[in-house]
């Protein structure tokens, strides 16, 4: 089980890990930063296994891939949201970061309330009630699976 | 069964009849790299295991968004890059030429039919040459640079007709933040967009490249306009039958048709925050503004600092207001110097900056502070990107830059 802490539609790269912070040398030092501009506290109350809910476009801008890099390193499990934007997505998935889209999540949750997800089974679990996500298609998922496109090139050489 | 422009490129690089949905391998024919993200693409490389890059020559690494350095961290940029030319061998190197994705057409690293990815969301733009441009993450990249190959899911094709004469005061920025209003920020995501019709046709190369930058704000992974004699030029080649062929075939399938006639269009500017939030500029009037940028990789081109020129000539610009000029290359620079440009916005009292990202990525001056308004030519109005949360950034185009910074607040251009 993990806490929700809920966003809106069109959160943008900027708004994930701003332009500023992205010239510190690691992704650890940019960590306490995430989400700064709409939720200062974000950084300090997430914990690992904590879960991030969306609306529409989640993730949207700049091709950062410290964005999706900043909520791997704070131990957020997944992202859940209605749908999200190509290069965020493509991103998450090759650091190993789960992003799911599940349409009905976001109306029907508050934040703060516990969820499980389980990958396999594509389903969210929040209190009696259940939502269906849709699949990775089978070639994403098998880079997840294997924990990213770094582990998923090395065990192609290999 | 007919196709899209994009299905054709693919088509030639993999040889594969694919369609929209289909995952496929695709030989990447150039790759871009700029200062912000290197760092990072060196330590990926080195941890994925590759001794070498896989051409050297395809491989191109521009600083752009933070040169000069304003601070010593920024240094830290260029002693990576240079040890990573160094290393492995690589030539295509600007340090201080302009903006990555002015330099990659400018500079002549794309071709038609070229598949491009860049580490920059703006990627997009070398559509404007028929090239399949996109932008990735850093470890995609370090991935490229081992293997020289890509996956990509073929796209869907959104097509954009656009037929007649634009009014004097519309420029291509106006078309492109329209249909982005249209649109809405998620409404071309993961699709391509192809633009077609009689005004693409008679547009310069330089005004398909701000509409082509700007197709990501829509969420499109790539966007398209069909070669043709100015994009020739332009390239500096004679294009060949495969190039001439890209174009969508009459029964090619689109997810959706759009079609505008150019009379219709009117100067409009993307109000903060969003970039879909876009209103007619004659509904804005009256708002007093602070600073207005002219640059970027969106609007930094000659035809936008004449544009500029030609609303600021033998006027100067309201005394409070800060108005910033950034060529978006060097060549661009002295073309601006050489025909006069750059002393008609002196005159007006512009101050007109090397080339460079600039204010565009919130670097090398013009920070802005709580309660202060900007209007801007450049492609985002994020919270927070031009200095604090509490900015408000308009953009618009050059036309609209300029009126606006004479008058001091938000006008519609003549």
């Amino acid at each position: 089980m993990g806490k929700i802490f809920k966003f809106n539609q069109d959160v943008d790269t900027d708004q994930i890990i701003a332009s500023q912070y992205l010239l510190f040398p690691t992704i650890d030092e940019m960590k306490a930063h995430t989400f700064e501009s709409l939720d200062p506290d974000f950084a300090a109350n997430v914990k690992p296994g904590d879960y991030v809910v969306a609306s529409e476009n989640f993730g949207c801008g700049s091709s950062r891939e410290q964005a999706p890099g900043v909520l791997k390193a704070l131990g957020v499990k997944a992202v859940v949201a209605k749908s999200f934007a190509r290069i965020f997505y493509r991103n998450a998935i090759n650091i190993g970061l789960p992003v799911i889209v599940c349409k009905e999540l976001h109306e029907n949750v508050e934040a703060g309330e516990e969820m499980e997800l389980s990958l396999q089974e594509g389903i969210v679990r929040v209190g009696e009630k259940t939502f269906t996500c849709t699949k990775l298609p089978e070639y994403m998922q098998g880079i997840l699976d294997q924990g990213g496109l770094i582990a998923s090139l090395n065990k192609e050489e290999s | 069964m007919g196709k899209t422009i994009i299905e054709k490129i693919i088509k030639n690089n993999t040889g594969i009849d694919a369609k929209p949905g289909d995952i496929v391998t695709v030989n990447v024919d150039r790759v871009m790299i700029h200062d912000i993200f290197i760092p990072f693409v060196a330590s990926k490389f080195e941890e994925m295991g590759f001794k070498k890059l896989w051409d050297p020559d395809k491989v191109v690494l521009i600083y752009d968004h933070l040169v000069p350095a304003s601070q010593v961290d920024d240094t830290r940029h260029f002693k990576v890059g240079n040890e990573f030319v160094q290393k492995y061998g690589m030539k295509n190197v600007h340090r201080s030429d302009g903006i990555c994705h002015q330099l990659m057409t400018e500079a002549l690293y794309v071709k038609p039919g070229n598949i491009v990815f860049g580490t920059d969301s703006h990627t997009t733009t070398y559509g404007c040459v028929g090239a399949f441009s996109s932008g990735i993450g850093y470890t995609e990249m370090a991935s490229i640079l081992g293997t020289g190959t890509m996956w990509v899911k073929v796209p869907e094709t959104i097509k954009v007709n656009i037929t007649g004469k634009l009014p004097d005061n519309v420029m291509a920025k106006d078309i492109i933040l329209k249909l982005i209003g249209d649109l809405g920020a998620d409404g071309a995501t993961y699709k391509a967009l192809e633009f077609t019709g009689d005004t693409v046709e008679n547009m310069t190369v330089a005004s398909r490249m701000s509409m082509s930058n700007m197709a990501i704000e829509a969420g499109a992974k790539c966007a398209l306009f069909t070669p043709d004699e100015k994009t020739a030029e332009y390239c500096e080649i004679e294009l060949d039958d495969k190039q001439k062929d890209l174009v969508g075939d009459e029964d090619a399938v689109y997810c959706r048709e759009i079609c505008y006639k150019a009379e219709d269009f009117v100067p409009v500017m993307a109000c903060p925050s969003n970039v879909d939030h876009v209103e007619p500029v004659k509904d804005l009037v009256g708002k007093e503004i602070d600073q207005v940028f002219i640059g970027s990789c969106t609007n930094g081109r000659l035809e936008d600092l004449m544009a500029a020129a030609s609303v600021l000539k033998g006027k100067h610009v309201a005394p409070f207001v800060k108005l910033i000029i950034t060529p978006a290359s060097r060549k661009i620079y002295r073309q601006a110097d050489e025909n006069g440009t750059l002393k008609i916005l002196a005159d007006a009292g512009a101050m007109i900056t090397h080339p460079s990202c600039g204010l565009c990525c919130g670097r090398t001056g013009g920070i802005l502070t709580d309660g202060e308004v900007v209007v801007a030519t450049n492609n985002r109005n994020f919270l927070g990107r031009m200095g604090t949360s509490k900015v408000e950034i308009y953009l618009a185009s050059p036309r609209t830059a300029a009126a606006c910074a004479v008058a001091g607040k938000i006008v519609e251009p003549v």
